[in-house]
């Protein structure tokens, strides 16, 4: 927690100190309300609506509800692991680490393109970019699927020619949405090395490529590092979409096996902390990273906590981040645009008004995409 | 592309669904929130606690695992029903899971908005004698909503594009993806144009909501 929040009320005196105490007591009070309205809720079996609430009947854990120990017991079973678990998981870490792959090259040729000096170039590369970036995920997934009845629709090629695995739909839509994003990622980062690097390079004769690939992108990758991994959170968390088409992810095992042992209440707990744990280490990892910049003073291409706004602000990006932060993600948010220069800026380069204290980052980003 | 145009009743019946899906979470989350922010920075720790729990679980679940949970667990365990035909209350069940995912957002780029907050703001506000309440309402969040209307906009297109997953996660809400597969399916028309159609359709409601962030966040930004 930061020094502004902290700064935002005085230490507690005696009074203060009552206060909270009646404060915690009254949030201790609804939270076991809470609770119990859920643990009831489990308890009961769906046939028996109608047994009154206050009665030992009602609290005593109800062998048939969702907290019996024989709905539990599967998870300590080693066949529920091998059967269900790992399956899932490494179905769902193959989908992810497949689209991560994918997706970081996707996004390395779209935001290298889009910062290309020919507008045929750059132009569709931006419109490709925005367009995958602008639909859901599901959408992409689906139209995968129904790739074959387009070849037979649109050129004729019977039906059976080809399949479209659920695994290559899934990879597939994750590519193109992650990777847009990530394309907006590495162009922003590229962007945000100092533009002496550029110059200098050009001054000793490099090439536009030899510059690219010698100095900007070697020194755009530790700041895009953050960012990356935050999308790859994304991605991971997104890669549950397969679930719908039953695709075999961790997801779609556990509502099988909840099917089985009818226990969806267990199974999702245990889901969501196998979800939620590895998710948080990426994340905790990506904090890593920028704060690893952070002690080497090498900027981040604002990714994490932050969240776009500070860097607009409050001029942080002082140590030469163009506001970057606009197209990069928070490590957990599912879709993350930044509409200041996401979806505003790509194809109208001049609308040249110096701009305020904001968003300067887009203008400054337009400049060298002109050449 | 006559097929799909035929069919533009149902196109349009689908994305009304979906702007309605969006409207009411984006109002539920944007209230859940701020109190989640509120609770994140007050002075009593189990609030603080407790938002952060909700926060960091809920971001790290998937969208999917989550309308799931209300779906099947809270839909369907607890037998609780919030309207009387099946259609609406499903959708009142997604309005539910979608504003607790979306609220984590909301919170943290809020989160964020209040670190931006010059120092002397808030010690002027405690200088002036105003409580933790008063400092809240008054100087701290007017600033920082001004500072993360881009973010919030973000978090708003976002909920836009997640209101598919609401179809399909044991809910099958009505709303625009779910009006796509189902042209798919029946083959009412064919796919590419169909698909094209319904991307246009979300395009529709994204960029002009990005441009329009994208503005306003400048127009309204605190100038310092």
């Amino acid at each position: 927690m930061s020094a502004a929040t902290s700064v935002l009320f005085d230490v507690p005196g005696p009074k203060a100190r009552q206060r909270n105490v009646v404060y915690t007591l009254i949030t201790v009070v609804l939270g076991l309300v809470g609770l119990s309205v859920l643990y009831l809720g489990f308890n009961r079996t769906l046939t028996d609506r109608e047994s009154a609430l206050f009665s030992v009947e009602t609290w005593a854990v109800n062998p048939a509800g969702q907290w019996a120990a024989d709905k539990w017991e599967p998870f300590l079973r080693p066949e529920t692991w091998t059967g269900y678990v790992i399956p899932g998981l490494q179905n769902t870490l193959t989908a992810a680490l497949t689209a991560s792959v994918l997706a970081i090259l996707f996004g390395l040729v779209f935001g290298i393109a889009r910062l290309s000096d020919h507008w045929w170039i750059r132009i569709p590369a931006g419109a490709v970019v925005e367009f995958f970036r602008g639909i859901p995920l599901l959408m992409l997934i689906f139209f995968t699927m129904a790739l074959p009845i387009v070849a037979w629709q649109v050129f004729n090629i019977p039906t059976g020619t080809f399949q479209v695995t659920a695994l290559a739909a899934v990879v597939a839509g994750l590519t193109l949405y992650n990777g847009s994003v990530l394309a907006e990622v590495f162009r922003a980062g590229i962007l945000a090395v100092p533009k002496g690097q550029s110059e200098a390079a050009e001054a000793i004769g490099m090439s536009k490529t030899q510059t690219m690939w010698t100095i900007l992108i070697p020194q755009a990758v530790t700041s895009m590092m953050p960012a990356i991994v935050a999308q790859l959170v994304v991605l991971l968390k997104d890669s549950a979409l397969g679930y719908i088409i039953a695709f075999p992810e961790l997801l779609r095992s556990f509502t099988l096996l909840a099917t089985r042992e009818s226990n969806v209440i267990p199974a999702a707990i245990v889901c969501a902390v196998i979800y939620i744990l590895i998710n948080l280490s990426l994340s905790r990892f990506a904090i890593w990273l920028e704060r690893r910049n952070a002690r080497r003073g090498k900027p981040s291409a604002k990714a994490t906590a932050a969240g776009g706004a500070p860097v607009a602000v409050n001029g942080t990006d002082a140590i030469g981040t163009p506001e970057p932060s606009a197209p990069t993600p928070e490590p957990g948010t599912p879709e993350p645009e930044r509409p200041e220069t996401g979806t505003s800026e790509p194809d109208k380069p001049d609308q040249g008004e110096p701009g305020p204290e904001t968003d300067e980052g887009p203008r400054d980003g337009d400049g060298p995409a002109k050449g | 592309m006559e097929a799909f145009l035929s069919n533009i009743d149902r196109v349009v019946d689908g994305f009304s669904w979906t702007v309605r899906l969006t409207l009411i979470s984006a109002f539920f989350s944007f209230i859940l929130g701020i109190v989640l922010t509120a609770m994140r920075v007050s002075p009593v720790p189990l609030l603080r606690g407790l938002s952060t729990t909700y926060v960091e679980g809920i971001r790290n679940s998937p969208l999917t695992l989550v309308l799931l949970f209300c779906g099947l667990g809270l839909n369907s365990a607890l037998g609780l029903s919030l309207a009387d035909s099946v259609a609406l209350d499903v959708f009142w069940w997604a309005v539910i899971g979608l504003s607790a995912y979306t609220a984590c957002f909301v919170s943290e780029s809020l989160r964020a908005g209040i670190n931006t907050i010059p120092l002397g703001q808030v010690e002027a506000a405690r200088s002036l004698g105003l409580s933790f309440t008063q400092n809240l309402r008054l100087i701290v969040i007017p600033q920082a909503l001004r500072t993360v209307v881009g973010p919030l906009g973000s978090v708003l297109i976002a909920l836009t594009k997640n209101t598919t997953v609401a179809s399909v996660a044991g809910l099958g809400v009505q709303e625009a993806s779910r009006e796509m597969k189902l042209m798919f399916d029946q083959g009412i028309a064919p796919v590419l144009p169909t698909f094209v159609g319904f991307a246009i359709g979300f395009l529709i409601l994204t960029l002009p909501m990005g441009y329009f962030f994208g503005w306003l966040s400048k127009r309204v930004a605190v100038v310092r």
